[in-house]
């Protein structure tokens, strides 16, 4: 099992590197950098910069060497945690991202528990009810869940806010709660505002897991342990609980690591369309004034969150289901 | 083509070769719900792969709602212009933010509309408009409205159903900022966000076949390149990086070449998941005897591939090929949605939700939600259409 996780984690060090060179290309890809696209925003704005106040300001950000060089002062900081400094907000990267990553990760593992605890009981509802009613309407349901897009359903999120309830249903925070001192109050508060969009995210995620399950679960209730177990005797309850759904699990530790991709890009999207502080805003904030440091940093951690949470899950396999160890 | 292979072959053991084992497992069971439907029907045996294939799609009456529908849809994006009342830029300037126009029915009139009454709210200076019960304007058939090519060859002026009077539009779906008709843009929409969808997975197909066809086939240095590169392109989360990709596009550049950069970057990353799929296939078809027989008369690789080869795994293809759809279909939306993808004055579903990014034109005018409603519609038809087609593509599991 160690030598397992090893081997894993040193697989991951040489495609960090490259994903951390790839991240800093595509950020340099658009012509011009900070500084043209500032003095271009200077100009519309009536007044203007001069050429030589933007070669001054390049020349002091460092902006005039070539490529690589830039690539390597920038990352030989990350050792150090200095994820270099976003002219655009004038504070280091380090400042700026490390809490918005957080918020990123509270909402997508708030979405991940969301999901399992909600679809292993309907799936296996399915599963032993099939072709019933009950199972007819929650799989067309999961179908749902599946088509409509994360930034859909916060749009009707938002929508069903205004016009329902009469809140508005941005942010973290409500209104009178926002100056508040942390209090108990303020953390229902919180993850009053957290548990919805932790909701849509997990829809998608939530109706895929469903099918798996209930697919899964028919499966094994088809073979003969399970006939066995029957035929011992043993109450129905017992014999699906303890026998079936042990083992029927198993897929669904597997397509974790596949549905995280799809929870970061979902917390991303959502986080734009909510106004919550994920990386979603900043991020589009940072590529569309090419703060290329933050742009980039957001794009290494993001992808190193993905990296993560798949080795997590693969260990998580591994632990699980003895079988996968031995391959 | 494996025409006569019989039905147990299907029962070999599948070499799914050095994909990782959570894929495998995932992979197993998610065919297990197709395989639970059984059919004992002896006069199958004489029927082609395609016959077993189009017989499986059509008992599952799911696939078939969703294929007819994909068909809808397309139909609908390519007579748009004719379907719409107004073209995609036509502006009603009297009536800017317009809410939906509701279809009365008399026998004297046929059908018809109320006029809407305007007036301006002392206060916040908006215009508030109140359907006037007096005055009926009625909707005719086939009128000749804004001119317009349809397929982009013939030119006509010829619109499914209209008002009559000149300045006074029908909206059933209201109108928005700049006074233009809702449906007919959602309708004229379809066709950017239908056939990015088309031309993106036709993009990523070809890239994704080469590559998954080569590296299952060859296997070894080649594979082991392949494998990396899809690893590290898949190491990133593919909205953000879709997202660093579009933001790099100039924002000078005309329309097409913004909407063919977009296809471009959408397959960029979409044929790894192809070239995965795909490869996991060939894998697997690579051990049959019938490539051994072919291989040990002689055949050289090309033919081995473009003969054999391909033809046996192109069901799975189109099947890939329909389940990426509605992935980029989403993606396309987001990406314009978040201002990152196509722009005006190209209407796509995703350019029409731009309308309703802020609460306040939420609030005011719901119906800017709309297209929001054809996109959901569009996709779900997509997976059901798909997931038939998946289940179909096996004819010879249970």
């Amino acid at each position: 099992m160690i030598t397992f996780i090893i081997r894993r984690v040193l697989a991951m060090i040489p495609t960090l590197f490259l994903v951390s060179v790839l991240s800093f290309i595509i950020i340099e890809l658009p012509p011009g950098d900070f500084m043209t696209s500032l003095a271009a925003n200077v100009g519309t704005s009536g007044s203007s910069m001069d050429a030589a106040t933007v070669e001054n300001l390049q020349r002091q950000y460092g902006l005039d060497k070539p490529g690589y060089i830039r690539y390597l002062t920038w990352i030989s900081g990350f050792v150090r945690g200095d994820f270099g400094y976003s002219l655009d907000w004038k504070r280091p990267v380090s400042e700026l991202i490390l809490g918005r990553l957080g918020l990123t990760l509270l909402l997508s593992i708030i979405s991940l528990v969301i999901m399992w605890v909600i679809a292993i009981p309907i799936g296996i509802y399915s599963a032993t009810h099939q072709y019933s009613l009950g199972d007819n309407i929650l799989t067309f349901l999961g179908f749902l869940g599946l088509s409509i897009p994360e930034f859909v359903l916060g749009l009707f999120y938002l929508f069903i806010g205004i016009f329902v309830f009469g809140v508005s249903v941005t942010g973290l925070f409500s209104a009178e709660m926002e100056k508040a001192p942390w209090s108990l109050a303020k953390v229902l508060d919180l993850l009053n505002h957290l548990f919805w969009p932790a909701l849509i995210l997990g829809a998608a995620g939530m109706a895929q897991l469903i099918r798996i399950m209930r697919g899964s679960l028919l499966e094994i209730l088809g073979q003969q342990y399970i006939t066995t177990a029957r035929a011992k005797g043993l109450k129905e309850k017992v014999v699906i609980n303890k026998y079936a759904v042990r083992v029927a699990i198993n897929p669904l530790i597997s397509v974790m690591g596949m549905q995280l991709p799809s929870l970061i890009n979902g917390a991303t999207v959502l986080g734009i369309v909510l106004t919550l502080p994920t990386t979603g805003p900043l991020f589009v904030r940072a590529l569309l004034s090419q703060d290329m440091y933050l742009a980039g940093s957001f794009l290494i951690f993001l992808s190193l969150m993905l990296m993560v949470g798949n080795l997590l899950s693969d260990i998580a396999l591994a632990w699980a289901d003895p079988r996968i160890r031995y391959e | 083509m494996s025409e006569d292979k019989h039905p147990a072959a299907a029962s070999a053991p599948q070499n799914e070769g050095a994909k990782t084992a959570a894929d495998v497992v995932a992979e197993q069971f998610l065919s297990a719900e197709a395989q639970a439907t059984t059919l004992a029907d002896e006069s199958r045996y004489g029927l082609s792969q395609w016959q077993l294939m189009w017989r499986k799609f059509i008992r599952s009456r799911t696939a078939i709602i969703g294929g007819c529908a994909v068909i809808l849809f397309y139909l609908v994006a390519a007579f748009a212009n004719f379907l719409a009342p107004y073209g995609g830029d036509q502006r009603f300037i009297e009536y800017l933010y317009a809410p939906p126009h509701t279809l009365h029915w008399d026998a004297q009139t046929g059908l018809y509309i109320y006029a809407l009454e305007t007036t301006f709210d002392p206060e916040t200076l908006k215009a508030v408009y109140k359907p006037n019960p007096s005055k009926k304007i009625p909707i005719r058939f086939f009128v000749h409205d804004s001119p317009y090519k349809l397929f982009g060859l013939i030119e006509t002026d010829l619109h499914l159903f209209g008002t009559t009077e000149k300045d006074v539009g029908v909206f059933l779906l209201g109108s928005d900022r700049q006074g233009r008709d809702m449906l007919s843009r959602i309708l004229i929409g379809s066709q950017m966000s239908l056939t990015i969808g088309l031309v993106g997975v036709f993009l990523s197909l070809t890239i994704g076949s080469i590559m998954g066809v080569t590296s299952g086939y060859f296997g070894g240095r080649i594979d082991e390149l392949m494998q990396r590169l899809v690893e590290v392109i898949r190491s990133f989360p593919s909205i953000p990086l879709w997202m660093a990709l579009s933001a790099a596009l100039p924002q000078h550049w005309p329309p097409e070449r913004v909407y063919f950069a977009i296809t471009v970057i959408l397959s960029l990353i979409g044929w790894t998941w192809l070239a995965r799929q795909l490869r996991g296939k060939v894998l697997a078809i690579r051990e049959e005897e019938f490539i051994m027989a072919a291989q040990l008369s002689g055949a050289g690789n090309a033919w081995v591939i473009f003969r054999h080869l391909i033809p046996a795994v192109f069901g799975h293809i189109i099947v890939i090929a329909t389940l990426a759809m509605p992935g980029m279909i989403l993606a396309e939306t987001t990406l314009s949605f978040l201002n990152l993808g196509l722009r005006p004055p190209l209407i796509s579903w995703g350019v029409l939700l731009q309308e309703a990014q802020n609460l306040e034109s939420m609030r005011h005018y719901p119906w800017l939600l709309t297209p929001a409603i054809a996109i959901a519609l569009a996709v779900l038809s997509f997976n059901f259409f798909g997931d038939g087609l998946r289940d179909a593509a096996d004819p010879y599991s249970r």
